[in-house]
């Protein structure tokens, strides 16, 4: 496994060194050190709480810029449906894809066709499978990461099947190759909610490679666009999504066209542990399908946003209210493509030591060590809990004098020795009433 | 009985479970679970001891006066032990059956005792041993090996 090419980075400058994130982050993956927050990579979820939380802003998310799309003769764009619910206003789905096409885009498909058909591929795959139940949807990245880092007994639940983004830009690829248009001048970019696909995109599941050439946040292109949409005069019909497929970028939009079977959706990272949690207890035996997402609201409230979550969801809600039209027709060899061709493997980065006997020895060593620290989780040390310190400790990467009690501590015990050490004299001079005695 | 072949001191936890506690059931199931993955137990070990001290923490809520939950792990295997007081299991043959409850019905309209806690347990674990006096209690003793 090659590094790991994250989104969530920390802007240095920004940052004051203050403990707010380590706090915050779920998978205890930042550790404060000289002053700065250091995101240990292999533990990040891509989660954005840190970006969410931080009131400096020295969280930021690695995108592309709008720059990159110039590199590409032929630059499409593929919006998350997630951006149909960030304008003010009556701004239809046919003003935004106008707006896209006049920050000069090629051409324009939408992640919520690709969604309408990532939902026929999981009907099938679904009837044609047995998989442990409940199965979990694959659609939320950083749900994936957390799978594979924290529920390694649950990686076989994941359905093997790819995300819309995913299927969008295979789909439109095909279209325009199918076109005439030679393959190496189209860049599919994915206009993204979510710090988290930039890095799946980087670092594909289940595929070798990805079929998205750059992923463009939607913060960083909401100037622009707005202004675009402002000027846009002409009223094309553009919008090929329906309402089953832009319900995807709220939480239950996923689940909701999951037919006959029972499904929950769960939405915010607390409540997806918990679920994760009870998953595997073997509770949830009664539930088929688990809809997972990261943000709370689902994609809409992605850290890469710009609109309120809730308003932003409102509109989500307005614009996939009931199910029309059909989902596209899907054959079975297309369907087949969008399966996952390499399995999901943890990725156990919280192990202790390779050796077992080892890893038992650090752990009693934590316990001791947790135990003759203050409890406090003050955060002063750097890390977020005086167990994740103790555990850091072991790890060869802290120490003890690390805890500003334990510190304190050190240095009151020192300084009774020293007022002790202050009142010896030599035996040869005066030795009050002690020497007399 | 063989303690395992290294002089490795095992890493031993203890759970107390209150009866009729449903809110906490499932901690310790949680806990451990935290710790196997530190050690570096496989997905298939991890989930096996995760459901086996659910139910056997579910066991001791809903069926007894309250028990424990003690946990060794060592580094080729975890040995559960959950111990509780209270009436004890009179057909200890037929409450392994699968299907067979002795739960109250309002404990079954809440959706638990489906007659697989102990069916659900032995199936996880390698070894299986139970071990139930009428009016003492029971104790139910398992080991998961690793990898297994």
């Amino acid at each position: 496994m090659g590094s790991l090419i994250h989104a969530v980075t920390l802007d240095k400058d920004k940052c004051k060194g203050c403990t707010n994130c380590i706090k915050h982050c779920p998978t205890e993956a930042i550790r404060v050190r000289d002053g700065k927050a250091k995101i240990i990579d292999e533990r990040c979820i891509d989660c954005g709480e840190c970006i969410r939380i931080c009131p400096h802003h020295a969280k930021t998310a690695i995108t592309d810029s709008l720059e990159e799309i110039k590199k590409f003769r032929y630059p499409v764009a593929i919006p998350a449906p997630s951006l149909y619910g960030q304008f003010k206003g009556n701004v239809s789905v046919d003003k935004i894809i106008s707006g896209l096409y006049g920050l000069g885009f090629f051409k324009v498909w939408e992640v919520a066709r690709g969604a309408e058909i990532v939902s026929k591929v999981t009907e099938r795959y679904l009837k044609e499978h047995d998989l442990p139940k409940p199965v979990i949807s694959s659609a939320c990245p950083t749900v994936m990461r957390l799978i594979r880092i924290r529920y390694p007994e649950l990686v076989d639940h994941i359905l093997p099947v790819d995300s819309p983004m995913e299927v969008a830009a295979y789909m439109v690829k095909e279209e325009l190759a199918a076109e005439g248009y030679a393959r190496e001048d189209i860049g599919v970019f994915f206009i993204s909610p979510c710090a988290a696909k930039f890095t799946i995109v980087k670092n594909p599941l289940g595929k070798e490679k990805s079929n998205v050439d750059g992923v463009l946040a939607i913060s960083d292109i909401y100037g622009p666009l707005l202004e675009k949409i402002k000027e846009e005069k002409m009223n094309k019909v553009l919008q090929k999504s329906t309402s089953a497929g832009i319900g995807w970028a709220i939480s239950g939009g996923e689940s909701r066209l999951i037919k006959d079977r029972r499904h929950i959706s769960v939405d915010g990272l607390t409540n997806v542990t918990r679920v994760l949690e009870d998953a595997m207890m073997g509770k949830l035996k009664e539930v088929d399908f688990i809809e997972a997402l990261a943000c709370s609201g689902g994609c809409v409230g992605g850290p890469l946003t710009v609109e309120n979550p809730f308003m932003a969801k409102e509109r989500i809600s307005k614009l996939s209210e009931g199910i029309t039209g059909e989902l596209p027709q899907v054959s079975a060899e297309l369907a087949d493509g969008f399966v996952y061709d390499k399995p999901i493997t943890p990725q156990n980065v919280l192990r202790l030591d390779e050796d077992m006997v080892k890893a038992i020895k650090k752990m009693g060593e934590i316990e001791e060590i947790t135990e003759d620290l203050p409890g406090l989780d003050c955060g002063a040390c750097g890390a977020p809990t005086c167990r994740a310190l103790a555990e850091d400790i072991v790890r060869g990467k802290a120490d003890e004098l690390d805890c500003i009690i334990k510190l304190r501590e050190n240095v009151s015990g020192l300084a009774e020795r020293m007022v002790d050490l202050a009142k010896k004299m030599p035996p040869s001079m005066n030795q009050y009433e002690k020497r007399e005695r | 009985m063989t303690e395992g072949k290294s002089e490795i001191t095992p890493i031993e936890l203890f759970f107390e479970i209150e009866r009729g506690d449903f809110v906490r059931a499932g901690e310790a199931s949680s806990k451990i679970k935290k710790k196997l993955l530190r050690l570096g137990f496989t997905g298939s070990t991890i989930r096996c001891a995760a459901i086996a001290t659910y139910e056997a923490e579910m066991n001791i809520v809903i069926h007894s006066l309250g028990g424990s939950l003690k946990v060794k792990i060592y580094p080729e295997k975890v040995v559960l032990v959950a111990k509780d007081e209270g009436p004890g299991i009179p057909d200890v043959a037929l409450a392994m059956k699968e299907g067979f409850s002795t739960a109250p019905e309002q404990v079954r309209e809440m959706g638990f005792g489906a007659g697989m806690g102990l069916p659900n347990m032995r199936n996880c674990a390698d070894e299986f041993e139970i071990e139930s006096r009428e009016d003492v209690g029971t104790t139910v003793t398992m080991v998961l090996y690793k990898g297994g």
